[in-house]
């Protein structure tokens, strides 16, 4: 008999005792050329911010690529300090914020192109299971409105997918910002994966 | 067919995993007082299963040290409490093993208060302990961490709440779809029957998986008391899919 699946249980009030690494944000490291910032607030139903979330991202590389031995095009390391995976605890404000690099595009499951894309699993105190989004770019219009995923999700609620470009306040390079409304108006679009 | 030749051919072969519907807690628990606020109103959108879920970050060895799985050392005393070994293995629900995988752990001290300036409990700190750990499975998907017995401890969620003592657990397995946080708990708490988070899981036979059991076997004489626990990640079936290109 195969064994049963163990159910998930809330990150709780705490996490931070556990979860969050000194270099969790810094996909890459800030200087690293083409280094971009993606950054904003998970806010609850009444708009309020989030201060006790987790935010976790994963990605392909600039070369569409995973450094992991189910890709099936192989595994590729990527770009020297790359680990393709972002962790950011919320501050008291409900900021998080990633520095990483831009993902290459997808083939997809369903026979279509994914647009550059980073998949968000989102943790906090209240969520009794991660909740899963994807980040786009908005200056990638014409990969986005390709997107099957994306396609799959009612236009109304596309836009809450996209991160939008802008400058960063710190004077960086490419900065994008992706705000994470876990309840009621503009409602984050969330997945079932 | 090779990973070459498959997308020579126009297709990707990639594991999907297993459903796990029926086995997490509904978002939307109205017992649990939190959730009113954070849990979406809106339905999931189905995610097919694409390479950015069939792969995830293979964390290990290189994010811990031989002294992360043993949370008694590290500070100038031993901490007070019942000192225990939690150990098992991580599993997929097909049965394989899952090595090489990173276990991260967080836990309230022996008075059933946490190191954290939010929790404002009246119950002690423990100045010899800090309650985080970490751990990556072996070859064979055994952990082993020691620690002491968490307390139980009051909160806010209505009259006269407490939880059930409890250690948290996060697992990464090989794909982001394996993705998992939970709570592992102690065997004949009091509390199960009136906690809304334990609860919250609707299947009693899913619930009861979150229990540890005592284990004498791995209970050391004279030393610690041992808790078995095993952990279960979705399971994955090979299949394939077309590229665009192949068409």
């Amino acid at each position: 008999m195969s064994p049963g699946i163990t159910p998930s249980q809330t990150v709780g009030p705490f996490l931070a005792i556990g979860l969050p690494w000194p270099d969790g944000p810094f996909v890459v490291p800030s200087d690293t050329p083409g280094a971009i910032v993606i950054e904003g607030r998970v806010l609850d139903g009444g708009g309020q911010p989030v201060p006790d979330a987790l935010v976790e991202t994963w990605q392909a590389d600039p070369a569409s690529r995973f450094d992991h031995p189910d890709d099936p095009r192989g595994p590729a390391a990527g770009p020297a300090g790359f680990r393709a995976f972002g962790r950011s605890a919320t501050d008291s404000e409900g900021n998080y914020r990633v520095v990483t690099l831009r993902p290459g595009a997808l083939p997809g499951p369903d026979g279509g192109t994914e647009a550059p894309h980073l998949d968000v699993s989102v943790f906090a105190r209240g969520l009794l299971d991660r909740v899963v989004t994807r980040i786009y770019f908005s200056d990638e219009a014409a990969a986005n409105a390709a997107d099957p995923v994306l396609a799959s999700v009612p236009d109304a609620r596309r836009d809450t997918l996209i991160a939008v470009g802008g400058m960063d306040p710190a004077g960086g390079g490419g900065y994008f910002r992706f705000d994470v409304r876990l309840q009621g108006e503009n409602e984050t679009v969330f997945f079932d994966v | 067919m090779t990973a070459s030749e498959s997308l020579a051919a126009g297709k990707l072969a990639v594991p999907q995993y297993g459903s796990a519907v029926g086995v997490h807690p509904p978002l939307d628990s109205p017992g649990y007082r939190s959730s009113t606020l954070r849990a979406p109103h809106q339905p999931l959108v189905r995610l097919p299963q694409g390479l950015t879920e069939i792969t995830g970050p293979l964390l290990g060895p290189e994010r811990v040290t031989a002294s992360d799985a043993d949370l008694t050392i590290g500070h100038p005393g031993e901490p007070l409490g019942e000192r225990i070994i939690v150990s098992g293995r991580v599993l997929d629900s097909d049965g394989r093993p899952v090595p090489d995988t990173l276990i991260e752990i967080w836990q309230a001290n022996a008075s059933g208060r946490y190191a954290h300036h939010v929790d404002n409990h009246s119950a002690p700190l423990d100045p010899n302990f800090a309650g985080a750990g970490r751990c990556v499975t072996d070859s064979l998907g055994r952990y082993r961490f020691v620690t002491i017995k968490p307390g139980s401890y009051p909160w806010r969620n209505h009259h006269n709440a407490w939880r059930p003592a409890h250690i948290h657990f996060s697992l990464f397995g090989r794909a982001f779809t394996q993705r998992l946080v939970t709570q592992m708990y102690f065997p004949s708490d009091p509390l199960f029957a009136l906690d809304p988070i334990f609860n919250s899981i609707p299947d009693a036979v899913a619930r009861e998986r979150l229990i540890s059991a005592f284990d004498i076997d791995l209970t050391e004489p004279d030393w610690a008391l041992g808790y078995r626990w095993d952990i279960v990640l979705r399971g994955r079936t090979a299949t394939v899919f077309e590229t665009q290109e192949g068409r």
